[in-house]
C-alpha cells in the first residue's frame, strides 16, 4: 500500500512541478543568463565525452552489421542502417542517458544539498521562487540543449561507422557509397522522430532531477541517495517514454 | 561578558563595542514599519513528535523578544511558522494584524531571517549572495545595490569580502554575510535562529551591539532564539522561555532574572556556577 501511494506521491509531485515550470517559463527572457550558464554546462561542455562515445558507437555498430550485410551481398546499406539507428533511437537515448549520468547527477545533487543546507528555505524568505529561480533554467536549457546534442552526436556516429566500414576487411565500403545510401534512408521524418524524442527526454531528465534534489531532506548520505535515485529514475524513464513516444510516433505515421 | 556591564553599556546608547557604527548608506535605506508579532493557540507535530503545543506569544511593534529555550525545545520550529516556512496543525499568527495562514493574506510587510546554518548560496560571491534579494526584485540599478551590499557587509564587519565564495569564509564570517543579506531586504520584522552559535566573544559582542542598534536607531521588530544567555539579556526587551512546546515564562529581563521557576532559574544561571552534576 504504502508503494502505491508513494507512487500516486512522485508521479504527482513530477506532474505539478512540471506544470509550475511550464508556467515559470514565461520568465525566461528575464532570465537569459542563468539559463546560459546551464547551456554552457549541459550542452557545451557536454560535447567532448558526447564526441567519444558517438564516434564508438557509430562505429560498432558498423562493425556488428557490416559482416553480415556483406554475406548477404547488400554491404552498400550500412550506411543506412548505422544512420536511421542513430537517428531514431541510439542518438537520443545515448544523449538522455549522457546527460542524465552527468549533468543530471549534478543538478540532483546540487539541488538536494541546496534543500538540506536551508538555502530553498533562504530563497523562500527572500520571496524567490526557487520553481522559476532554479528549476526553470535547467528545464529549458536541457529541453535546448538535448536535441542539439542529438544531432552532433548523430553527425560523429555517422562518421564512426563510415570510418569503420571503410577500413574493416569484411566490409571495405567507401565514404561515398556509406553516404549515399545514408542520405537515401534518413529522411527529415526519421531526424525529427529523434529530435521529437530528445525534447521530451529532456523534459523528464530535468523535472526528475529537479525533483528528487527539492525533495531531499536530512544530510550528506541523503544527498548521494539522492543522486542515485534521481540517475536511475530517469534512465527507466527515458526508456520506458521511448517505447510509448515511438508507438505514439507510429501511429501519427510519424516513424 | 558580565550581565551587569552589558546593561550598563546598553544605557549608555548603543555604542559599538567595536567602534563600528551603522553604515550611513544602509541606514538612510532601512525604514522599518513598526509591525507587531501576535502568536495565539500555536501547536505542530511532526509525526507523534509534539513540537509546539499550544504558543501564545505578543511582540510589540519595535520590540526586541529573545526566546531561550534547551535545545529540541521547538525554538527554530516557531521561528520557521513565523516566516511561513511551516504551516501549523493549529493556531495563527498575525503579522501587523494579519494571519499569514489566511488564503487571502497579502503580504504588506517583509520579515527577514537569520538561519542557523547561513544558508549562503555557494555558487554565489558574497556580494551576490547579499545583493540577491534586491537584484531579483529589481529593488535598484546595479550601482545602488553595489553600494548598499557595501554598506552591509561593513556593517557586520566584512568590507572588501565582496568577491569571495563562501566556501572560503569561517562559520562566523558566514553567519555575518546572512545577516547583511537579510539586513538589505529592509525588513519590518526581522529573526535571528541562532545568531552567535560559532562565533568568537569579540564577534558576539558584534552581533549584540548590531541587533541593538537596530532596535534604537531603526526600530525594526526583532525576535531571536538563541542559546546565550548573555546575548539575551543584554538585547532583549523581553523574554520568553520556552520548555517542552510551550513558552513557561515570558516578560522583562528583569522579570526573568527574578523568578522563582526552577527550570527558569536553572536555564538563566550560568551552568559553571551550578552544583556539580
Amino acid at each position: 500500500m504504502n508503494g502505491v501511494m508513494s507512487f500516486f506521491k512522485v508521479t504527482g509531485g513530477l506532474v505539478s512541478l512540471l506544470m509550475e515550470t511550464l508556467y515559470w517559463c514565461k520568465a525566461a527572457l528575464k532570465n537569459t543568463d542563468k539559463i546560459s550558464d546551464q547551456l554552457l554546462v549541459i550542452g557545451y561542455q557536454t560535447l567532448p565525452v558526447g564526441a567519444l562515445i558517438a564516434l564508438f558507437s557509430g562505429g560498432v555498430l558498423a562493425l556488428q552489421a557490416g559482416p553480415t550485410l556483406a554475406r548477404l551481398g547488400i554491404e552498400e546499406n550500412v550506411g543506412g542502417l548505422v544512420g536511421l539507428s542513430l537517428v531514431k533511437e541510439l542518438g537520443p537515448v545515448m544523449a538522455s542517458i549522457l546527460i542524465a549520468g552527468r549533468v543530471g547527477s549534478a543538478m540532483t545533487a546540487e539541488l538536494a544539498s541546496m534543500s538540506v543546507y536551508e538555502e530553498i528555505d533562504a530563497l523562500k524568505t527572500m520571496d524567490i521562487n526557487p520553481v522559476r529561480y532554479l528549476v526553470m533554467p535547467r528545464f529549458i536549457a536541457t529541453v535546448l540543449a538535448l536535441p542539439v546534442l542529438v544531432i552532433y552526436m548523430d553527425v560523429i556516429g555517422w562518421f564512426g561507422g563510415a570510418v569503420v566500414s571503410a577500413i574493416n576487411p569484411e566490409v571495405q565500403l567507401s565514404f561515398s557509397v556509406y553516404y549515399r545510401n545514408l542520405a537515401d534512408l534518413v529522411d527529415f521524418t526519421a531526424f525529427c522522430n529523434g529530435l521529437i524524442k530528445a525534447g521530451i527526454f529532456g523534459v523528464i531528465i530535468s523535472i526528475v532531477c529537479c525533483y528528487v534534489g527539492l525533495k531531499t531532506k536530512g544530510g550528506p548520505r541523503e544527498i548521494g541517495t539522492a543522486v542515485t535515485k534521481a540517475v536511475v529514475l530517469s534512465f527507466v524513464l527515458v526508456l520506458v517514454f521511448d517505447y510509448y513516444v515511438t508507438r505514439i510516433l507510429l501511429f501519427f505515421g510519424l516513424d | 561578558m558580565d550581565m551587569q556591564e552589558s546593561a550598563e553599556k546598553k544605557e549608555r546608547g548603543g555604542d559599538s563595542g567595536n567602534g563600528r557604527g551603522m553604515g550611513s548608506v544602509l541606514l538612510g535605506y532601512l525604514k522599518s514599519a513598526r509591525v507587531g508579532v501576535s502568536i495565539r493557540g500555536l501547536r505542530k507535530s511532526f509525526g507523534a513528535n509534539h513540537v509546539l503545543k499550544g504558543i501564545d506569544l505578543e511582540v510589540s511593534p519595535g520590540e526586541t523578544v529573545v526566546i531561550l529555550g534547551k535545545s529540541g525545545t521547538g525554538k527554530s520550529v516557531l521561528l520557521r511558522h513565523i516566516i511561513g516556512l511551516e504551516k501549523p496543525d493549529a493556531g495563527m499568527i498575525l503579522i501587523g494584524g494579519e494571519d499569514i495562514n489566511d488564503p487571502d493574506f497579502k503580504k504588506g510587510h517583509v520579515v527577514s531571517m537569520v538561519f542557523q546554518s547561513s544558508a549562503l548560496f555557494n555558487s554565489l560571491t558574497v556580494e551576490e549572495n547579499v545583493g540577491l534579494y534586491l537584484k531579483e526584485h529589481k529593488v535598484f540599478d546595479d550601482g545602488k545595490i553595489r553600494n548598499l551590499v557595501s554598506s552591509a557587509l561593513e556593517i557586520v564587519g566584512l568590507e572588501g569580502k565582496e568577491s569571495i565564495m563562501p566556501s572560503m569564509l569561517s562559520g562566523g564570517m558566514k553567519r555575518r554575510v546572512a545577516t547583511a543579506r537579510a539586513l538589505v531586504m529592509n525588513p519590518d520584522l526581522i529573526l535571528f535562529d541562532e545568531p552567535t552559535s560559532g562565533l568568537d566573544p569579540m564577534m558576539t559582542r558584534t552581533v549584540g551591539d548590531l541587533i541593538c542598534d537596530l532596535k534604537d536607531k531603526i526600530e525594526i521588530t526583532q525576535i531571536v532564539v538563541t542559546h546565550d544567555i548573555d546575548l539575551a539579556f543584554y538585547v532583549a526587551d523581553r523574554l520568553a522561555i520556552l520548555s517542552e512546546g510551550r513558552i513557561i515564562e515570558y516578560g522583562t529581563p528583569e522579570d526573568i532574572r527574578c523568578c522563582k521557576d526552577y527550570a527558569v532559574q536553572e536555564f538563566i544561571t550560568p551552568q559553571f556556577e551550578q552544583p556539580r552534576r
